[in-house]
């Protein structure tokens, strides 16, 4: 009789750990950043990148669609999205504001010489501790507001071809 | 090509182990009498194939063949070839090939030493291949290290600049010498199980196993600790992140199994226990693997994180346990000799409680989060402190026990000798008052550590001089082992109460002057490396007392492939004190962030660790 119940005790066990170590293997481990869509971003303020001034959630809201894109020199999927950044700024109605994320000022100057400058707004997070509000964990990564600085998009990762084509049916709604 | 090779060798592979599992399995059922002729061809084939599908591998590295994945992803032209080599394991796919080699080596050697009864020998293989079938499939379908890309790359992505060291390249096959060796006490526990070969002669034939992989996931462990010490720039050297707890884990189990091995061989008992253990041991190797590998858990370690790759280990583990329960519950209840009548039995099954204590602490403390993630959403991470308030406490009569243990006999009648036992716990106590007065104040909790490790420091060296006196050389593994660990304990309770940390901001040319320390940030040089960019600051530290000048020179290297920064530290170490020093950049501007510890005893941590692992090693030398 205990035998039984012991094994019956000791299978229940395995099997909630099990189930849990299955459950857990299908949260994302990263933060789960679509539960920010259709949220308002908080509000933050953060250095500008060349000016001695502080950009916050209300400079975003004199446009109709902001992206804001966190990057860094040092990331390499970074460059492959750069090319996509580019077809974007040419956009009216959207405003791109980079987010150079922990990164070394003169390399990330280097790097925009170089590949050319999309942004709008240039901004800078030496510490990456601003970003962290934003729910970004590793670069790059994009998110879409609109002008009540409602979260419509995030991207996680480079933005690919795909991505930029419903970027623009977003802001044409 | 070198992928087409090694994808055949791999393919090959899994039908060789088919055709194992196939004549083995004829062992399961019915007694049969001769051993097939073939079988010893056929695992002699499977190491061969494996071993030539590794180096196989480990040449593709070292040419950097970049048209397979895992060189592209984790090599590069320009690296030294000593990283060349060992990025071979540096990655998830490379070190599962490690993995599935050291299983098939393993597998051969037991067998080859293993000839006293043809069934559980036979069966062993049988258990060992199914593992090893298991794993060679993940790495086929699921991980495979040959994979090819197309189109040729021009360069590789290169090794992790963290993972370029020394100590880390050798730290992951040490540490599967430990994993993968538990894999053959597990097979050959369900091979006794199913064959009745028990008792005594069981005992023996995996007794060198478990103090084998024991020794082994000692140093592995040691090695990563080191790493970590100067590595990761913080100073620490344990942080119970969820993939130490990994490999602690099994570490526990295998201790705890190293000692009830003993009853087992010397007295026939405790064998229902010792089978748990080893089939726990494996498990939890396996959990670990599944941990660390699957991305579950967040830590330094994560390797690129696949829910398939999790879920593959998961299922496997599954069968794993459930299979091995099912065939122990089938046995179950087993006549086992009662234990009462024996002293050091009881010693020996108080340690095992004290290992499973331990193991439980470290178990749930790890996979808390995940239950509290799945069921609650919530975020949380376990940290030192749950661990430092269960485990230290405990220590204190642990140590005490570790000392008598040893001293009782397989004799009931037996009792301590208490002259010897007071002496030694009054010198204790004075050795400890002595450390009071002379270094600073610190708690009682530190105070009952400190008198506990001593204790069983000065009840091993009596023991050490009784060798050293009349030779009798069976003591000398196990009182090597027990004085690393009094000892570990003691300099790692003096390290934590006596460390200094400063953490200031400097700019180039500055001096800072802090309690005993002048700070002086002499020059910043600009270094070229190979692979690397390297920013060097130069330190002087004169410690004003002494008027010693000591000049450290902690670097920021900024990697090229993959581009990374990487802060190392700088350390003077002597043979009372670690001098530690890492800066890192502040924003654009010269100031740069210091942080300066002086660790005491930092060397003798080590060495007291390698005392234990070197117990162990002096052990299998050392067969009574």
């Amino acid at each position: 009789m205990t035998k039984k119940i012991a094994s019956l005790v000791f299978t229940l066990i395995v099997m909630i750990v099990l189930y849990t170590f299955y459950k857990g293997l299908k949260i994302e481990v990263n933060y789960n950043t679509s539960d920010l869509i259709n949220k308002k971003i908080e509000s933050f303020s953060i250095k500008s990148f060349n000016e001695n001034s502080l950009f916050s959630e209300e400079d975003l809201k004199k446009n109709n669609f902001s992206l804001i894109n966190f990057w860094a020199s040092w990331c390499v999927p970074c460059r492959l999205e750069h090319e996509n950044l580019m077809k974007l700024k040419e956009l009216s109605n959207l405003k791109i504001i980079g987010v150079n994320y922990k990164d070394i000022k003169k390399n990330a100057s280097e790097y925009l010489v170089d590949l050319g400058n999309p942004y709008n707004v240039l901004l800078i997070d030496t510490d990456g501790k601003q970003s962290v509000n934003f729910g970004i964990y590793g670069i790059p990564e994009s998110i879409l507001i609109n002008s009540e600085l409602m979260v419509l998009k995030k991207y996680i990762g480079p933005l690919m071809d795909k991505d930029l084509l419903e970027i623009k049916k977003e802001i044409n709604k | 090509m070198l992928s087409y090779f090694g994808n055949s060798l791999l393919i090959l592979n899994v039908f060789i182990t088919l055709l194992i599992l196939y004549f083995s399995s004829s062992f399961l059922t019915s007694n049969v009498k001769f051993d097939y002729k073939i079988v010893k061809r056929l695992i002699l084939s499977q190491l061969s194939i494996t071993v030539v599908s590794f180096f196989t591998l480990l040449f593709a590295f070292i040419i950097t063949d970049l048209s397979i994945i895992s060189v592209y992803s984790y090599s590069h032209e320009s690296k030294p070839i000593f990283y060349k080599i060992a990025g071979t394991w540096g990655n998830h796919e490379g070190s599962l090939m490690l993995w599935v080699l050291i299983l098939v080596v393993f597998s051969f050697l037991f067998y080859l030493f293993n000839n006293q009864n043809l069934r559980f020998r036979n069966l062993t293989l049988f258990f060992q291949n199914i593992l090893i079938l298991g794993f060679s499939i993940f790495l086929l379908v699921n991980s495979n290290p040959f994979e090819m890309i197309q189109p040729t790359p021009v360069e590789g992505l290169g090794l992790n600049p963290i993972l370029q060291d020394p100590a880390l390249a050798i730290h992951p096959p040490l540490l599967y010498l430990g994993f993968v060796g538990s894999s053959i006490y597990f097979s050959a526990a369900m091979a006794s199980l199913i064959s009745g070969y028990r008792g005594k002669n069981f005992a023996s034939s995996i007794k060198s196993w478990i103090i084998f992989s024991w020794a082994f996931q000692t140093l592995g462990i040691i090695v990563g600790s080191i790493w970590a010490y100067y590595e990761l720039g913080w100073g620490g050297f344990w942080f119970w992140d969820p993939v130490e707890n990994a490999s602690l884990m099994p570490w526990f189990a295998m201790a705890a199994l190293a000692h009830s091995v003993i009853i087992l061989e010397r007295r026939e008992s405790l064998y229902s226990w010792v089978i748990i253990l080893c089939l726990l041991t494996f498990i939890l190797s396996v959990t670990g693997t599944f941990l660390v590998r699957s991305g579950i858990l967040n830590s330094v370690h994560t390797f690129a994180s696949d829910s398939d790759r999790g879920i593959y280990i998961l299922s496997f583990l599954c069968i794993m346990i459930l299979s091995s329960f099912l065939i122990f519950l089938k046995k179950f209840p087993i006549s086992d000799k009662p234990i009462e009548n024996s002293n050091k039995g009881i010693f020996i099954l108080t340690n095992n409680w004290f290992m499973v204590f331990y193991l439980i602490t470290v178990l749930i403390g790890t996979i808390y989060p995940i239950f509290t993630e799945v069921f609650f959403e919530t975020k949380i991470s376990v940290g030192p402190p749950y661990y430092n308030l269960l485990i230290i406490p405990v220590l204190i009569p642990f140590l005490v026990l570790m000392a008598i243990g040893p001293e009782t006999t397989w004799n009931k009648n037996s009792f301590l000798k208490f002259k010897k036992l007071i002496a030694v716990i009054i010198s204790a106590v004075f050795i400890n008052l002595f450390l009071y007065l002379v270094l600073k104040s610190f708690s009682v909790l530190t105070n009952l550590i400190v008198i506990s490790s001593l204790f069983l420091i000065i009840y091993t060296l009596i023991d050490l001089l009784d060798y050293f006196k009349k030779g009798s050389s069976y003591k000398l593994p196990r009182t090597t082992a027990h004085l690393g660990f009094g000892l570990l304990i003691l300099f790692i309770g003096l390290n934590h109460n006596l460390s200094e940390e400063y953490d200031f901001n400097l700019k180039v040319g500055e001096i800072k002057i802090l309690d005993n320390y002048e700070i002086d940030f002499n020059n910043l040089e600009l270094q070229d490396e190979i692979n690397y960019k390297s920013l060097v600051g130069k330190f002087n530290i004169k410690t004003l007392n002494t008027n010693k000048i000591r000049s450290l020179n902690p670097e920021i290297r900024i990697y090229s492939k993959p581009e990374t920064i990487t802060y190392e530290a700088s350390i003077k170490t002597n043979l009372l004190h670690d001098y530690f020093l890492t800066m890192s950049n502040i924003g654009d501007g010269d100031i740069y962030n210091i942080k300066f510890q002086r660790k005491p005893l930092m060397m003798w941590i080590w060495i007291s660790a390698f005392l234990i692992s070197l117990g162990g090693i002096l052990r299998l030398f050392n067969k009574t």
